[in-house]
């Protein structure tokens, strides 16, 4: 390979529907815990959908309150998550010259969109809020981390749909790489469980409508899935080149040894049924990692429950992995967590790194009876123990965006 | 309006907006030097003030406002001639 540098995950943060930190996140996806829940909020009752994964920990609860009321809630859990990954990280001391932040959201500060509307209407002009710009704007939560830890090497919010929180952190490598950066703060963020979002995805008939049974509705694979759940959250990675790292004695989680970006060109919103432009990325990914099919010990899919898009990441891992499929077990996350949207990639980036890390993957729960057309090894109702090695984890998003981040163990 | 009450007033929107304790805020106390409330906080409670007190206070005059004694004093003026 080139003489680029190799680039290492030092740090974790996250707060998901299913813990407010990293810990409680994967010991909860580890125990097959879901994290979707009927909807409580008296706007739900109206609606056909009432189902979401809200996250566990209230972030107005974590942050001060006058910290909490100038950011949106998608700043606010990537601040929350960004914390803990830079203290998890040992809080590296780097010239800010050389810090850079990559955040990425789906939707940005809708909500605070539609409230600010709300308030123009109702109460007039005048009481808009000045700070309604700064928190909708989509690059509010990158620039807020970037604030937090006067990061000055520069400030990126990469925004392609469900697939963000991944293409942030392909992003993120490519600026180590370049030379731009010594440390990245990377990852992705989303809160728009705000009735509008609600129904618009659902007036897409991307959403499940299994309001009575709310902890069965992610049901990636499953015969009987009928959409994603809508769910918010944030994570946050820590990436360092290797000489960085190691000439602090960082501690390393893993390697991010590649990634694959491609598009479709298809369909704004569907995927492309053959899974095409996906198994490019993953190929992109694996090439760029120099790894080969046979390297992998792990897929984390995308698979959102989506009648139409598990099949086809499922032909996307077939055309890109061949026979070496077989051997590889596929977990996917969202089964527990809903679909984070823009945070979904970053989650499971950091959920792949702790995969490759610890040497177990959780379990796809709520697979009752797998669809005929998954010729994949799922794994279900345990973790499972896997083999030394790489992983990937795949991201897919409307507009036709497909990334591949490819992790692997650290040489220690 | 007594001035203390326009500055409790103010006090009470302070703290609301930028979470500094309403005994700081004194009346020789300067708004971005001494508090370190940014100017878009600044618009705020300008806002707020206008709405709490029944008065107007455009930006020209809001420019003048170094103080927080300076904005007591618009906001009892102008009160005062409203």
């Amino acid at each position: 390979m080139t003489d680029r540098p190799a680039v290492l995950v030092t740090g974790l943060g996250a707060t998901t529907p299913l813990g407010g930190d990293v810990a409680s996140t994967w010991s909860a996806m580890l125990a097959g815990r879901p994290g979707v829940r009927a909807l409580t909020d008296t706007w739900a009752e109206e609606l056909p959908v009432r189902i979401g994964a809200a996250v566990a920990v209230d972030p107005q609860d974590v942050l001060q309150r006058v910290r909490a009321r100038t950011l949106d809630r998608s700043q606010q859990l990537a601040l929350i998550a960004a914390q803990e990954a830079w203290a998890d990280a040992g809080t590296p001391a780097v010239d800010p010259e050389r810090l850079a932040v990559v955040v990425a959201s789906g939707v940005g500060g809708v909500v605070t969109l539609i409230s600010a509307y709300e308030t123009f209407r109702d109460k007039g002009p005048r009481l808009v809020s000045p700070h309604t710009i700064p928190m909708l704007m989509p690059n509010g939560p990158a620039a807020t981390v970037g604030l937090e830890f006067g990061a000055r090497a520069g400030v990126h919010a990469p925004v392609s749909a469900c697939a963000s929180g991944s293409e942030a952190v392909a992003v993120a490598l490519d600026v180590l790489r370049a030379g731009r950066a010594d440390v990245v703060i990377c990852g992705g963020t989303e809160a728009a469980i705000h009735p509008l979002c609600v129904m618009a995805f659902a007036n897409m008939r991307a959403l499940s409508l299994r309001n009575d049974d709310p902890a069965a509705a992610s049901r990636p694979f499953d015969k009987a899935r009928d959409g994603f759940v809508m769910g918010e959250g944030a994570a946050i990675l820590v990436l360092e080149t290797e000489q960085h790292a190691r000439a602090r004695g960082a501690k390393v989680y893993a390697e991010l040894a590649g990634a694959g970006i491609t598009s479709d060109a298809h369909h704004i919103a569907a995927p492309e049924p053959t899974g095409a432009g996906a198994a490019r990325a993953i190929q992109l990914a694996l090439r760029d990692a120099d790894l080969a099919p046979t390297d992998l010990n792990h897929v984390n899919a995308h698979a959102t429950s989506t009648p139409l898009g598990d099949v086809a990441e499922c032909l996307a891992l077939r055309t890109s992995l061949g026979a070496a499929l077989d051997g590889i077990p596929v977990t996917a996350p969202k089964s527990m967590t809903g679909h984070m949207l823009g945070a979904a990639g970053a989650v499971e980036a950091v959920t792949t790194v702790l995969a490759v890390n610890e040497g177990v993957c959780p379990p796809t729960i709520n697979i009752d009876d797998p669809d005929d057309d998954v010729d994949i090894d799922v794994v279900r109702f345990e973790p499972r123990k896997l083999q030394p090695g790489a992983a990937i984890t795949n991201s897919f998003g409307f507009g036709g965006h497909n990334v591949t981040l490819a992790f692997r163990e650290a040489s220690a | 309006m007594e001035d203390t009450e326009i500055l409790s007033g103010m006090a009470e929107i302070i703290q609301e907006i930028t979470g500094v304790p309403k005994g700081d805020v004194q009346p020789d106390k300067a708004f971005i030097d001494d508090l370190e409330i940014d100017s878009l906080s600044m618009v705020e409670i300008l806002v707020a003030a206008e709405e709490r007190f029944g008065v107007r206070i455009p930006d020209e005059a809001a420019r003048d406002l170094r103080t927080v004694r300076d904005a007591v004093q618009y906001i009892k003026t102008t009160g005062v001639a409203a």
